[in-house]
C-alpha cells in the first residue's frame, strides 16, 4: 500500500492539466468566447488522439516493431469497432473486444 | 427530494457504465505495476476513463513524465469543449462552485447534464459525486479482480478496445464525419509511423498534432465561404 513519490507528482501534474481544460471555460470564458478555429481544432484533437492511440496499441505492439501477421489484435479490434458502431456502449464493446482477443489468441 | 438527490438519481446510467469501464481500467493498472493505493489516487484525482488508460499505456512502454502530461493535455483538451457547452446553464452560479462542479466534469456526466437548460450547483454536485464514488470503487475492484490470476494480457486488451470504442463514438458525434474520419485514418498512420521512427514517447502527440491541423486544413478548403 504505497504510492511512489514519482508517481505521485506524475498524477497531480496530470490531474492539473485535466482540471484546467475542464474548468476554465466555466469560470473565466462564460463571458469570453474562443476564437471559432481553435474550437474547430480543439473537436479533431480527441479523435486524432485516439486514433493514433488505438493505431500504436493495435499494430505496434511493445512499442518497438510492426506486427501485421499473425496479429489476435487486429481482428478484434476490429469487432470493437463494429460493436462501438452498432450499439453504442463502451461496455459492450470493451466486452466483445476482450472476449474476441481472448478466442482468437 | 432535494436538487442533489435528484442529481445522484440521474447518475444512475453513468454508474452502471463505470463500473464495467472502471473494472478494467482496475484490472488494466494493476497488470502495468501500480499499488492499489496508487490506483485510488489515480481514480480520484485524476479522475478521466481515457486520460487513466493512456497513462497506464504509457507507463507500461517506459514513456517519461515529460511525454505523458502532454499527452494526457491533449487528450483531455475536449473537455474544453464541453464545458463551453455547460457554462450557459450555469450562469451565474458563483464561480468557485462552477469551478469545483467543473474539475469533476466527464465525457458521461456531461452528457446527462447536458439534457437540461439550467443547472442548480447541488444537483450536478449529486451527479459528480455519484459517478466519482463509482468510478473510484470500480477501479479499486478491478484492480483486486486481476489479482486474483488470470490472463493479464488478454484483459489488457480493454485498452485498445475502450481506445477504439470511445473514438467511434467521438466520431459519430462529430460535425462533420467525412473530415473526422480523414483525420483518423492520417493519425493513425502517422502514429504508427512516427512511432517506429522515434520509438519514442511522443509519437502520440506529433500524430495528434499533425491529424488535428489537417482537419482544420480540409475543413477550410471543403467550406464555402460563406459556411
Amino acid at each position: 500500500m504505497h504510492v511512489r513519490p514519482e508517481f505521485l507528482a506524475l498524477v497531480l501534474a496530470c490531474a492539473l492539466v485535466t482540471a484546467l481544460p475542464r474548468v476554465l471555460q466555466l469560470v473565466v470564458l462564460s463571458r469570453f468566447a474562443l476564437p471559432q478555429r481553435l474550437l474547430d481544432w480543439l473537436s479533431y484533437v480527441p479523435i486524432a488522439v485516439l486514433a493514433a492511440l488505438t493505431a500504436i496499441e493495435v499494430l505496434v505492439p511493445g512499442g518497438q516493431a510492426l506486427l501485421l501477421r499473425d496479429n489476435a489484435a487486429i481482428p478484434a479490434v476490429a469487432a470493437a469497432f463494429a460493436v462501438a458502431s452498432a450499439t453504442r456502449s463502451l461496455l459492450l464493446a470493451v466486452v466483445c473486444g476482450v472476449g474476441a482477443f481472448w478466442l482468437l489468441s | 427530494m432535494s436538487a442533489f438527490w435528484g442529481g445522484v438519481r440521474a447518475s444512475l446510467p453513468v454508474v452502471l457504465g463505470y463500473l464495467g469501464i472502471g473494472l478494467a481500467a482496475g484490472v488494466v493498472e494493476r497488470a502495468a505495476g501500480l499499488s492499489y493505493a496508487e490506483i485510488l489516487l489515480l481514480s480520484t484525482v485524476l479522475y478521466a476513463g481515457s486520460a487513466q488508460f493512456v497513462l497506464t499505456s504509457l507507463l507500461a512502454l517506459g514513456a517519461p513524465a515529460s511525454a505523458i502530461v502532454p499527452t494526457v493535455f491533449l487528450v483531455n483538451l475536449r473537455h474544453l469543449l464541453l464545458s463551453a457547452a455547460l457554462a450557459p446553464a450555469l450562469r451565474g452560479v458563483p464561480a468557485w462552485k462552477n469551478a469545483l462542479l467543473g474539475v469533476q466534469l466527464t465525457d458521461e456526466t456531461f452528457v446527462v447534464a447536458s439534457a437540461h437548460k439550467t443547472l442548480r450547483p447541488a444537483w450536478m454536485a449529486g451527479l459528480n459525486l455519484s459517478a466519482w464514488t463509482a468510478w473510484a470503487a470500480a477501479n479499486v475492484s478491478g484492480a483486486a479482480l486481476s489479482g486474483l490470476g488470470g490472463d493479464t494480457r488478454v484483459l489488457g486488451f480493454a485498452l485498445p478496445a475502450m481506445f477504439a470504442a470511445l473514438l467511434v463514438l467521438q466520431l459519430r458525434t462529430h460535425r462533420r464525419v467525412r473530415t473526422a474520419l480523414a483525420v483518423a485514418a492520417v493519425s493513425a498512420a502517422a502514429g504508427v509511423g512516427a512511432q517506429l521512427a522515434l520509438a519514442g514517447p511522443w509519437a502520440v502527440v506529433a500524430a495528434t498534432v499533425l491529424g488535428a491541423s489537417l482537419g482544420l486544413l480540409l475543413q477550410a478548403c471543403t467550406s464555402g465561404p460563406n459556411s
